[in-house]
């Protein structure tokens, strides 16, 4: 809403306070200002000039020599394209070093050799945008009334004195959407009663509306109020100036006098009219209700429009006229010929309005205040308005009465509360008094005392009901930076994070320490990235409505988004790219909510170690990755319960180079190289990657750690080498060696790996050390050989291992 | 030549060769060609048994003498030997010190957790728990619950990411309010929580909009629960987040889900309040937004609203990143170029 602070003046003393204060002051009171714009601070030299002549330039198709009395001594040459300009006309003139909208600034020029002393000004060159011009200044110069004064400020004329102020307003505070709206708010600021000039309606007693119209509606909770006023032996001209520049500068076109006052009367009061012309309608019954299947509408714009049930049509008895609230009808709107107007003012219900404006997409400002809400006090003030001015600017009559039906009347809402409980709300001390100037500002009566608040709500605060909302209203006014800072006192309870958030954040830490840095992507993808490296073989959640193929699906892996993410890092030459990326990953239930588990995942490509003054390249691998979530589970105390078993048929993965991860015996994720051929695709050398589900994790709180005491004995340790088929797998060997090794054997570790050159084909070299200790005596050399050996045979029989 | 001189010939020529070593291993041979079982010294004292016993005594000491000064004299020598190879070693091992050290490499935190985090801190200190939900939420939790019925002005306000007709991807982390709100027993004391996470707009992505950002929302309900407790906490908030000298404004607004609603600006970081780029010559800047818990709301999740009150508030963590940091484009935070990413490396 742009309110005119010229406009606002008319209810209420401004002459203390600027635009900017104003505007200051409504911010912190109530709405939100977006901006306060004074077009005057940017115009300057534009004067009201008298054209004397205007003929057409020798040699050229648009070019006008004028001569323009512009208020000096001698008139001035201007030579003007405009194909509107004519003698006689009053002119907006810009004279040389004048400066228009958008820092244009006018000189003395020559055009084609003849000189020109100025400019006739177009609105667009005053700053008036294309969609508020009326259509006949469209591609010219705007004529100013005949009683314009010649060499004045041209300013006041087109309201460009003025400043306005443009208001964000919230769905809660339609009653701002209204001039009047906004001089009562402003009056609460400023402590004063707005005052309004009254409406001066002269019927025509001779004639009754009965004569004309009969209204009924089908269903009063679609339609609690409809009002029809019937103005007759009209002549539908042009707005005069003052009517034409409030509108324009609220962002409305300018029409006809009957449009406009429409218009105008929306704006000062909030209620939307509707002029039909009253002999389109061909009916003396107008009817409101819901559509039939089968109906449609051409309205104004001239689209057809289907209806349905859930449009509220009027009707002249058999059909629609005009779609209620949203838009008229094509063929009974007002034209240049209309002699006779029925004019409607109602009150439509909001959310019938809303599905309608939504399903035609025909959102307008009338619309929006139906759907927002009206002061249900000026229904009928502002049709006895509105059909006042019509007949007034139209030399009409107004045939005296209303044709209405009137389901409901404006409600004078009584909310109570208390002092104290204000005063415990806010954290104040207010006195009595304090509140009761509080809602004298506001204009509400009230009756306070200490325990009891009792306020009466006008109807045009339809927007306060509860005891919160009266709170609201006296903070605001009371003013937020009065409020006290204090905070909660209350018994402490300690904040603490869950076991969950703890190691969620101890992964985080975990992870970058080992060198990856922390990705943060989006949970939406396509399709196809959302189903990749998931292997659940579920069909991802998808958006009902996506808004793009690009975020359709939501992600049931991470990798799949941190592959995108070390693309994108590689194609702008960071070749060495390590991520990670802690988040949710979805997927169908039997339910209507899908699962969501927490994963943690990470990617690595290029170089571990770069090549270096010291140290020589060293690129990823498998082991790489391996050792790092190896040491994580370790550190989570799992290391004993997690097994990798190789993965051949995982698609996007190298079949040589992958494992599935179990924890006991629930697969939670793998790891593993990309596959060659991914990394191809995507521009990656060898590419290393794991992705594992950390809820087990997350929702299995550990015993706490049992201290054992540092042995006093010393250990001692065994290498063992033998050869076996490269098949058998590291872990299957530790197994065996720790089933086989006795209960001294605390530990092995894997020193050597061997293939090649004396080794046979299909079989590898592997070298353990074997460390055994016990912590209660020393070991005897005899019980370490017993046992060691007992792992030789175990190796042989299992394995064939042949031992070196 | 008696024995007497001969010794005093040897040891000369000992004490020559000696002082004309120049390495340990050197001086090692000089004692075992004099002082070893078949050195010179050695030699002459094994012709002592020869002579006269009455000579013997002062030929013996004599021998003693030479032997002892020797080898003093070896010693010493020998020290100052390895002294000096000492220091030659450690001028060869010298090094240059500015050379870079070996490779360690540390992964950054996200920039949007590094304020998250810091946010979730300042709360945890003050009692307050944190409270994760789900990110695909029913229409019921995260609309009707908050107080946002079917077709109210409101929804227009959110544009939201549908599954199916009831649900949706959370336009805020509000639901887990309403979900905490139901299950919390207040007889066990207050309800203090954040709650932060991912939320999701149906809003095409540009240099301000995402259709993924971040949120974190903070809720007290308690008895007695002030705006003026709001006020306080939320000027906290504003000085860790922003700097000490921070102040804050209150401006009234609207949400459906508290009453009264204010949005809340933290005067300017950049230029104090003057008027610059970053505040839009306001001296503020617009960071959150906060209420007084709706009755709707608490009634709706069974808590008694004449008994209990509080306050909610709720903001950005990704406005907050791309104010405080200058950040001119919020894609760059779900992009993950690394060349972002490590310039909020630094700790502090
Ligand atoms: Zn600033």
């Amino acid at each position: 809403m742009k309110v005119s602070y010229n406009w606002l003046s008319e209810s209420l003393d401004l002459s203390a306070v600027s635009p900017e204060d104003l505007a200051e002051q409504i911010t912190l009171t109530g709405i939100e200002v977006d901006s306060v714009s004074e077009p005057a601070k940017e115009l300057k030299q534009i004067v009201v000039g008298n054209v004397l002549t205007a003929d057409r330039m020798e040699d050229s198709d648009h070019l006008n020599i004028t001569t323009v009395d512009v208020g000096e001594e001698d008139p001035v040459q201007i030579v003007c394209g405009a194909p509107n300009v004519k003698a006689g006309q009053k002119v907006v003139v810009a004279l040389p070093g004048a400066r228009l909208a958008n820092g244009m600034k006018i000189k003395k020029s020559k055009l084609r050799g003849v000189i020109s002393n100025g400019m006739i000004c177009s609105l667009d060159e005053l700053g008036f945008s294309d969609s508020v011009i009326p259509k006949h200044s469209e591609d010219g110069i705007y004529v100013l009334p005949q009683d314009a004064e010649t060499g004045a400020d041209a300013l006041p004329y087109l309201g460009l004195d003025d400043a306005f102020i443009e208001l964000d307003i919230t769905p809660n505070r339609a009653d701002a959407l209204s001039m009047r709206g906004v001089a009562f708010e402003a009056g609460a600021i400023l402590s004063q009663t707005p005052k309004f000039t009254g409406v001066n309606l002269n019927e025509e007693t001779s004639d009754s509306i009965e004569n004309y119209i009969n209204v009924s509606v089908e269903n009063t909770d679609d339609n609690s109020v409809y009002k029809m006023r019937v103005i007759k032996d009209l002549v539908v001209t042009e707005s005069p100036l003052w009517l034409q520049r409030k509108l324009m500068h609220a962002g409305i076109r300018p029409i006809d006098a009957v449009v406009d006052v429409t218009n105008y009367i929306m704006l000062e009061y909030g209620q939307p009219l509707h002029a039909f012309d009253y002999d389109t309608l061909d009916s003396k019954d107008i009817l409101v209700r819901r559509a039939k299947g089968s109906e449609t509408l051409v309205t104004l714009d001239g689209q057809k429009r289907e209806l349905n049930q859930d449009n509220l049509v009027i009707t002249n008895g058999r059909v629609p006229v005009a779609l209620a609230g949203v838009m008229g009808g094509e063929n009974t709107h007002v034209t240049a010929h209309t002699k006779t107007v029925a004019l409607e003012s109602a009150v439509f219900e909001s959310s019938l309005i809303r599905k309608t404006a939504q399903s035609l997409n025909l959102r307008s400002e009338s619309s929006s205040r139906f759907e927002k809400g009206l002061n249900r006090e000026t229904v009928q003030q502002a049709l006895d308005h509105a059909a006042a001015l019509i007949a007034s600017l139209g030399n009409g009559q107004v045939v005296s009465g209303t044709a209405q039906i009137e389901s409901e009347q404006p409600v004078y809402q009584k909310v109570t509360t208390s002092a104290d409980k204000i005063n415990r709300s806010l954290g104040t001390d207010m006195t009595v008094h304090d509140l009761e100037s509080i809602f004298d500002r506001l204009g509400f009566e009230s009756s306070v005392t200490t325990e009891l608040v009792e306020v009466t709500v006008p109807p045009r605060r339809w927007d306060i009901t509860i005891e919160a909302d009266i709170i609201e209203e006296v903070a605001r006014i009371h003013g937020y930076h009065k409020l006290p800072s204090t905070l909660p006192h209350s018994e402490s309870v300690p904040g603490e994070l869950t076991y969950a958030q703890k190691i969620t954040r101890y992964t985080r830490h975990f992870m970058e320490s080992c060198g990856l840095g922390q990705a943060i992507s989006y949970a939406l993808t396509t399709t196809e990235k959302a189903k990749a490296f998931a292997y659940s073989g579920k069909e991802p959640v998808e958006l009902d409505w996506p808004m793009s193929e690009e975020h359709k699906a939501l992600r049931q892996s991470l990798v799949s988004g941190l592959l995108d993410n070390v693309q994108y890092n590689v194609a702008r030459q960071s070749k060495n790219v390590s991520l990670f990326e802690i988040g949710r990953v979805f997927n169908q239930t039997d339910s209507t909510l899908p699962s969501e588990t927490t994963h943690v995942a990470g990617v690595m490509t290029g170089a571990l170690v770069e090549n270096s003054w010291q140290e020589s390249h060293v690129e990823v691998d498998y082991f790489a990755v391996k050792g790092i979530i190896d040491e994580w589970f370790d550190t989570l105390g799992v290391r004993e319960a997690i097994t990798f078993v190789p993965v051949k048929d995982y698609s996007e993965m190298h079949p040589g180079r992958t494992a599935k991860v179990f924890w006991n015996e629930q697969l939670i994720g793998m790891v593993g190289q990309l596959h060659p051929s991914m990394a191809k695709e995507r521009d990656l050398n060898e590419t290393v990657l794991f992705e594992i589900d950390m809820e087990p994790f997350i929702n299995n709180e550990h015993d706490t750690i049992k201290f054992k005491s540092i042995p006093k004995y010393p250990g001692t340790s065994r290498d063992l080498a033998f050869v076996v088929e490269e098949t058998v797998l590291h872990e299957e060997i530790i197994k065996v060696m720790h089933a086989s090794g006795g209960n001294w054997l605390k530990s092995v570790r894997l020193f050597d790996l061997y293939q090649g050159e004396n080794i046979e084909d299909g079989k590898k070299s592997l070298a353990y050390s074997l460390s055994y200790l016990n912590p209660d005596a020393t070991l005897k050399e005899e019980e370490v050989t017993k046992d060691f050996e007992q792992v030789k045979l175990a190796l042989t029989e299992q394995f064939g291992a042949d031992i070196r | 030549m008696g024995i007497e001189e001969q010794l005093t010939t040897v040891l000369a020529k000992a004490v020559i060769e000696t002082n004309a070593a120049e390495s340990v291993k050197e001086l090692e041979a000089i004692r075992v060609s004099y002082l070893g079982k078949k050195g010179e010294i050695t030699s002459v004292l094994k012709g002592v048994k020869d002579i006269d016993p009455k000579e013997r005594p002062i030929i013996g000491k004599k021998a003693n003498e030479v032997r002892d000064e020797l080898t003093a004299l070896l010693s010493h020598k020998k020290e100052r030997l390895e002294k000096e190879a000492l220091e030659r070693q450690l001028e060869n091992e010298t090094i240059d010190v500015t050379l870079p050290g070996k490779q360690v490499s540390k992964g950054q935190t996200h920039v949007l957790t590094q304020i998250m985090e810091d946010i979730e801190d300042l709360f945890l200190g003050m009692g307050y728990q944190i409270i994760e939900g789900n990110e695909v939420e029913s229409d019921y939790y995260n609309f009707e619950r908050v107080n946002l019925p079917q077709n109210h002005p409101a929804r227009d306000m959110q544009d939201t990411f549908y599954i199916t007709p009831d649900v949706l991807l959370r336009t805020h982390t509000s639901p887990i309010q309403a979900r905490t709100l139901e299950s919390h027993d207040f007889s066990k004391g207050p309800l203090k929580m954040i709650s932060p996470g991912k939320v999701y707009r149906r809003d095409t992505d540009d240099a301000t909009h995402s259709h993924q950002f971040h949120q974190i929302e903070g809720m007290v309900i308690a008895e007695n629960i002030t705006m003026a407790d709001l006020k306080g906490t939320l000027e906290l908030l504003a000085k860790k987040m922003f700097g000490e000298d921070r102040e804050i404004r209150l401006r009234p607004s609207y949400f459906p889900f508290t009453e009264p609603s204010v949005e809340v600006d933290v005067s300017c970081f950049k230029c104090g309040g003057k008027g610059c780029n970053v505040c839009k010559g306001t001296g503020w800047i617009e960071i959150l937004g906060a209420g007084m818990t709706h009755p709707n709301v608490l009634e709706m999740s069974g808590v008694d609203s004449s008994k209990y009150s509080g306050f909610a508030f709720g903001l950005g963590p990704d406005r907050i990143a791309m104010l405080k940091y200058g950040v001119d484009d919020i894609r760059n935070f779900y992009l993950n170029d690394q060349r972002f990413l490590q310039q909020f490396k630094r700790k502090g």
